[in-house]
């Protein structure tokens, strides 16, 4: 039997008292992109400025569960300063992490061979592996990620 | 007059379970009633002795089985307060029933410009199919709004109603449990020259209502919640209603002839019953029925009332300020939902914990975003009572609800 403790690892608590990156960026130049759960009202926004293929900065606004608003926290960590690329894959190997319930998440396919994702090291979002014991909460914990995933398409097909 | 609880209980297999080693504490209600052993024996006890098709056959258990569909509909009927079985058609479920009002008598009487009034306490069900319409006839929709006391705003009535065809209104909130002043909006809405549809999916399981009394054109209710088996629900209007409008979908059941260049429809409320209906679904409501008059509706009604007031005032004195209460203070014309927020917890997380817990709340925007906007909050924990409800309940929400607090507490460091 799964345990609250399961889902709220400390580090997840944290991120979701102290959220980090929170706020906006002024648009243009920031690209900013929506993503709602419509079965619980979470919604997240994010403002990402890509310059050069680098994700160089990240802010965050809306509202939402512990869940959501630490993954959207820790997403934000995770991918600010890299290159599309890498917080593409990181997207990946986060999915990857959440598949067990959802094997298809928002549109793009993670059919992530493990070999594909072995170098990737995830560092503490491995925390968030515990939602997936709690099927309903896979939704709250991917939300951010794929609005970023969304954010990254329209930022490239926009140039 | 109160109830015996435990004997009410009793009847409620599923209220025995333990989860986590805790006893089961159901208070989600207002979403799905859970269902006494008499329903569950009654669909047993048709399927094994008298299932057959009804309207068909000539045989001997389908002739009975077409009885008891019937007497099964007369139920639904006279409990409501129907004057003739006749104006009361089966549908899947209330969202079914308005949707079916939409779209036979809507897209008959309704053209652009058209008023339809809906309150911003409704139900996505009584608001949907209007957006619908409205994008497919261009029908404005008006809206009445909540005061601070999260009842109905009636300062502008007339003016709202005012060249309104239809007023679509809830007889109680889904998630502020409030209890609208149905025979006072019908006069409203008559003067104006407005249909009034009544949307009783909550009112029905918990209070008693009378459709002649209310004077309204339709109203919709939904077997689920209260005691009965999903699947079901029902439209009623008044018969000249009812003949007047065209059939919703077609098929068989609601034709009287059908010839390769057309077809006639059937009586009421056959030409709305299109295909076979939920058969054991009506024989299980009928007896959901038959165990809620045994009760009483005015002592579950009572019941309740003294339930809700018992848990804000247990809320009040636990929590005080630091938890928002939406939904009317006092529990006149009120009924026992519930709606909360810790105003830095997000409501599914205290679910999260109550589950724990084994405390069964709803999390959620439930079905009524345009209410949540109006509230300026994206979700709240609902708790709901039933008849099968108690003190000791209400008890184990509040210990919930204060592992809750602590474990999501931010640290004031
Ligand atoms: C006020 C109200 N109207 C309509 C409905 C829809 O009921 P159903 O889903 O059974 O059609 C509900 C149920 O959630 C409700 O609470």
């Amino acid at each position: 039997m799964a345990g609250l403790e399961d889902l709220y690892r400390e580090i997840i608590l944290d991120h979701y008292r102290a959220p980090r990156n929170r706020g906006e960026l002024e648009v243009p130049p920031a690209h900013q992109v929506e993503g709602f759960n419509p079965l619980c009202g979470d919604e997240v926004i994010l403002y990402l400025d890509v310059e050069n293929g680098m994700v160089s900065d990240v802010k965050i606004a809306g509202q939402g569960c512990s869940i959501s608003q630490a993954s959207t926290s820790m997403m934000s960590a995770a991918v600010k300063g890299r290159s599309v690329a890498e917080a593409r894959t990181i997207t990946r190997a986060f999915k990857a992490l959440m598949s067990i319930h959802e094997s298809k998440i928002g549109g793009d396919d993670v059919d992530a061979t493990a070999d594909d994702l072995a170098g990737v090291r995830l560092g503490d979002l491995e925390a968030l592996q515990g939602v997936v014991k709690f099927p309903v909460r896979i939704k709250c914990a991917t939300l951010a990620w794929n609005t970023l995933v969304q954010g990254l398409d329209e930022i490239e097909s926009s140039h | 007059m109160s109830l015996d609880i435990a004997r009410i209980r009793a009847d409620f297999p599923l209220l025995a379970q333990e989860h986590n080693g805790h006893r089961l504490v159901y208070l989600d209600s207002a979403s799905s009633a859970q269902k006494p052993q008499s329903v569950m024996h009654a669909m047993d006890e048709f399927m094994e002795h008298s299932y057959a098709n009804v309207h068909r056959g000539v045989y001997a258990i389908a002739e009975a089985a077409t009885a008891r569909f019937e007497a099964a509909r007369a139920t639904v009927a006279g409990f409501i307060g129907a004057r003739e079985s006749a104006e009361l058609a089966f549908t899947r479920n209330a969202t079914e029933a308005i949707n079916l009002v939409a779209h036979s008598w809507g897209r008959t009487n309704l053209a652009a410009g058209d008023v339809v009034v809906l309150t911003e306490m409704e139900h996505h069900a009584n608001i949907v199919p209007w957006h619908m319409l409205a994008a497919e006839r261009g029908i404005e929709l008006r809206w009445i709004p909540i005061d601070a006391e999260y009842r109905l705003d009636l300062t502008n009535l007339d003016e709202t109603l005012s060249g309104a065809k239809l007023l679509a209104v809830t007889a109680m909130s889904n998630v502020l449990g409030t209890v609208n002043d149905i025979p006072m909006l019908v006069r409203a809405a008559r003067s104006a020259g407005a249909h009034v549809l009544v949307d009783a999916s909550q009112a029905a399981p918990h209070l008693p209502i009378d459709v002649q009394a209310w004077d309204a054109d339709f109203a919709v209710l939904t077997a689920h919640k209260m005691l009965g088996p999903s699947g079901i629900g029902a439209l009623w209007a008044r018969r000249e209603l009812l003949e007047a409008m065209p059939p919703f979908l077609g098929g068989g059941e609601m034709i009287r002839d059908v010839r390769k260049d057309g077809f006639t429809t059937n009586d009421v409320p056959w030409k709305f019953e299109a295909g076979t209906p939920a058969i054991t679904e009506a024989i299980g409501w009928g007896a959901a029925i038959d165990y809620l008059q045994g009760i009483g509706m005015d002592a579950v009604h009572e019941h309740e009332v003294e339930l809700t007031r018992y848990a804000l005032d247990a809320l009040d004195a636990e929590f005080g300020e630091r938890l928002t209460i939406y939904g009317p203070s006092t529990t006149d014309a009120r009924g026992g939902v519930i709606s909360f927020l810790f105003p830095a917890i997000h409501a599914h997380d205290v679910s999260q914990v109550l589950d724990e817990e084994a405390v069964c709340v709803r999390a959620g925007h439930h079905c009524a975003k345009p209410l949540m906007r109006v509230l300026q909050i994206p979700a709240t924990s609902r708790a709901s009572l039933y008849l099968y409800n108690d003190t000791d309940d209400v008890d184990a929400l509040i210990v919930g609800l204060t592992h809750a607090e602590k474990f999501f507490a931010v640290d004031p460091t």
